[in-house]
């Protein structure tokens, strides 16, 4: 800005300079057009530079290119007419100066060109000012000559002054600028990491729905597995059942046969006596007794076969889960039978006295009766299996013994089957509930009938299956289900 | 001749006492029933030397027939021994080998045959 006062003020001196050394010529030639020409170039460089024109204004900018022109015409044609008047460059200088004006005034926006064109005002004033006096060829009076004078000095100091405040200002603004960019290449770097955050989160997001879904198929696979395994834990217990049922279904049925057949005799019998000329009415009246008494016990066997079938067949059912009244004493007694029977068709010479104990009046339960029978089976089957263990161990003296008793105890039914034989020892008790826990040995037991037992009745019952035992005495499973 | 039928099963009385009325009503046979083989071996306690056959079969909750058997063989009774038939629902040959090494007189599988039980009844010596 130094180099703009510097060239306001010093075209005074070019013009002394050329006034001095080329009087003669500057008498014929504006001179003075030439020295001003370059000048307003450089003053156009400056406000160039000063204000990056080229950025900002890049169409006034090539017309600024042009500023030297009418100084370089205006000599030429004047040359040519031999025209010469001292005041054509000043009013060239005036009009690039009203140029620089129209130029801050375009750049109003930014505050150091309205700064810049406070500073340029007083002395495009003074000026012009000048140049009126110049042009009408008037003097000011002599303290005011002075006196302009000095203001003329006031305002370049003015100017300068200004300028460099507005260089300042140009500085903070373009450091602002900077810092305003950095702020905003900050905050894209910003939003670029948040960018590859969010895809990391993402792919993680995917992966990891991807790994729930393969867990919720292993889970998928796991359920069904364990089904299977309580299907196959059904079977085989059942498979162990098939010789005590068959013998089961056997017994009413060789009654059927014979209760039938018996019958027929009967008939025949009373038939022969009408045949008779005397009949024996007493003996008549006893054969239809016992006829009508045969085709009761023929109904009574052949449904107790029927119900065995039936049993049966719920117990090798996938469970319905309907709950529904049972009588406790009823499902102890015919599982009891099936669990002995079972056992005595694999090994002939097992006995076992039976003990039932049912209570007289026992009120009936909301359960799902055919998970509960398979409850009490396991029980039973298990208590067969510690006295048949601890009969062959060889005792002597030893009556195997298994027994059920039925009772109420407040707002629950309690079955507890209780055995005299080889009883569990304390380290395996805690862990008879466990799935697949297991005793027997290997192909003997899936080690699921306990713990399919122990969430039958608590979970699919709210009830609760306990055990005490005294190691080689016996053991006590005792079931306890809500009435 | 007085036999002893030995079943858990109470309706055996009534198919035994219908299937052999006419020998019942004329004496020939006289049967008497035991539902386990305790109350059967306290029945023979009771009945010295009255009973000649005893038909028990082998499985039934607590003492078993084959248990009974022994009892019968090994403990000391007034003479003359009953003869034992046992009856089973399951007729494998190592039961029947079992039942004849404790001292069975015979073995017979349910279904009875009750035709052929008769004529083996009758065909005994004491009948």
């Amino acid at each position: 800005m130094r180099v703009l006062g510097d060239v306001l003020l010093g075209r005074r001196t070019a013009q002394l300079f050329f006034t001095h050394s080329s009087c003669e010529m500057s008498a014929l030639y504006n001179f003075d057009l030439l020295v001003a020409g370059p000048l307003c170039m450089l003053i156009v460089l400056v406000l160039r530079r000063f204000f990056d024109l080229a950025e900002r204004l890049p169409r006034w900018n090539r017309v600024l290119s042009w500023v030297w022109a009418p100084a370089l015409f205006g000599f030429g044609i004047t040359a040519v007419f031999r025209y010469r008047n001292p005041l054509l460059d000043d009013a060239y200088m005036l009009g690039v100066y009203a140029l620089v004006v129209v130029t801050l005034l375009l750049l109003w926006s930014y505050r150091p060109a309205r700064l810049v064109l406070l500073a340029l005002a007083p002395l495009l004033l003074h000026r012009l000012i000048k140049f009126g006096l110049d042009l009408g060829d008037l003097r000011l009076l002599a303290p005011y000559a002075s006196i302009f004078t000095s203001l003329g000095k006031f305002t370049t100091l003015w100017l300068i002054g200004l300028v460099l405040v507005a260089r300042s200002q140009k500085r903070n603004l373009a450091k602002e600028q900077q810092q305003r960019q950095e702020e905003e290449q900050a905050r894209q770097l910003i939003a670029t990491q948040n960018a590859e955050l969010e895809r990391l989160v993402a792919e993680r997001s995917a992966t990891l729905t991807q790994q729930a879904a393969t867990l919720q198929q292993a889970l998928e696979e796991l359920q069904m597995t364990q089904s299977q395994l309580i299907q196959a834990e059904k079977m085989a217990s059942l498979g162990e059942l098939t010789a005590g049922i068959a013998h089961e279904i056997q017994n009413p049925l060789n009654f059927v046969n014979n209760f039938a057949e018996v019958s027929a005799e009967l008939l025949e019998e009373l038939a022969e006596e009408q045949t008779k000329p005397a009949p024996d009415t007493e003996l008549e009246l006893e054969l239809l007794a016992d006829l009508t008494q045969n085709l009761q016990k023929i109904t009574q066997h052949g449904q107790r076969a029927a119900s065995i079938v039936r049993g049966m067949l719920e117990h090798s059912r996938a469970s319905t889960g309907e709950r529904s009244l049972t009588d406790l004493n009823a499902l102890c007694d015919e599982y009891l039978r099936l669990a002995y029977h079972g056992l005595r068709a694999k090994d002939k010479s097992f006995n076992a006295t039976l003990h039932t104990d049912f209570a007289p009046v026992l009120p009936l339960v909301e359960a799902v009766s055919q998970d509960v029978g398979r409850v009490l089976l396991n029980l039973f089957t298990n208590a067969f299996y510690a006295v048949r263990q601890r009969q062959q161990a060889g005792e002597a003296g030893y009556a195997p013994s298994v027994g059920v008793r039925t009772r109420r105890v407040g707002d629950e039914v309690e079955v507890s089957v209780q055995d005299n034989g080889t009883g569990i020892a304390e380290a395996v008790r805690q862990k008879i509930f466990q799935p697949f826990f297991t005793t027997k040995p290997a192909g003997e037991g899936t080690g699921l009938g306990l713990s399919l037992a122990h969430d039958i009745i608590t979970q699919g019952h709210g009830g609760s299956l306990t055990v005490t035992s005294q190691e080689g005495q016996g053991a006590k499973f005792t079931v306890r289900l809500p009435i | 001749m007085k036999i002893l039928v030995v079943d858990d099963e109470p309706d055996v009385r009534t198919l035994f006492e219908q299937r052999f009325r006419r020998e019942i009503r004329s004496g020939s046979l006289a049967f008497s029933f035991a539902y386990s083989g305790e109350e059967a071996l306290g029945y023979l306690h009771e009945h010295h030397s009255e009973v000649v056959l005893i038909l028990s079969d082998i499985n039934m909750p607590g003492m078993s027939g084959l248990e009974l058997l022994r009892r019968v063989r090994t403990e000391p009774a007034p003479p003359p021994p009953p003869r034992v038939m046992m009856i089973t629902a399951y007729g494998d040959e190592a039961s029947r080998n079992q039942a004849l090494a404790l001292g069975a007189d015979d073995f017979l599988t349910k279904p009875v045959d009750f035709a052929a039980l008769k004529e083996k009844l009758l065909a005994l010596p004491s009948a």
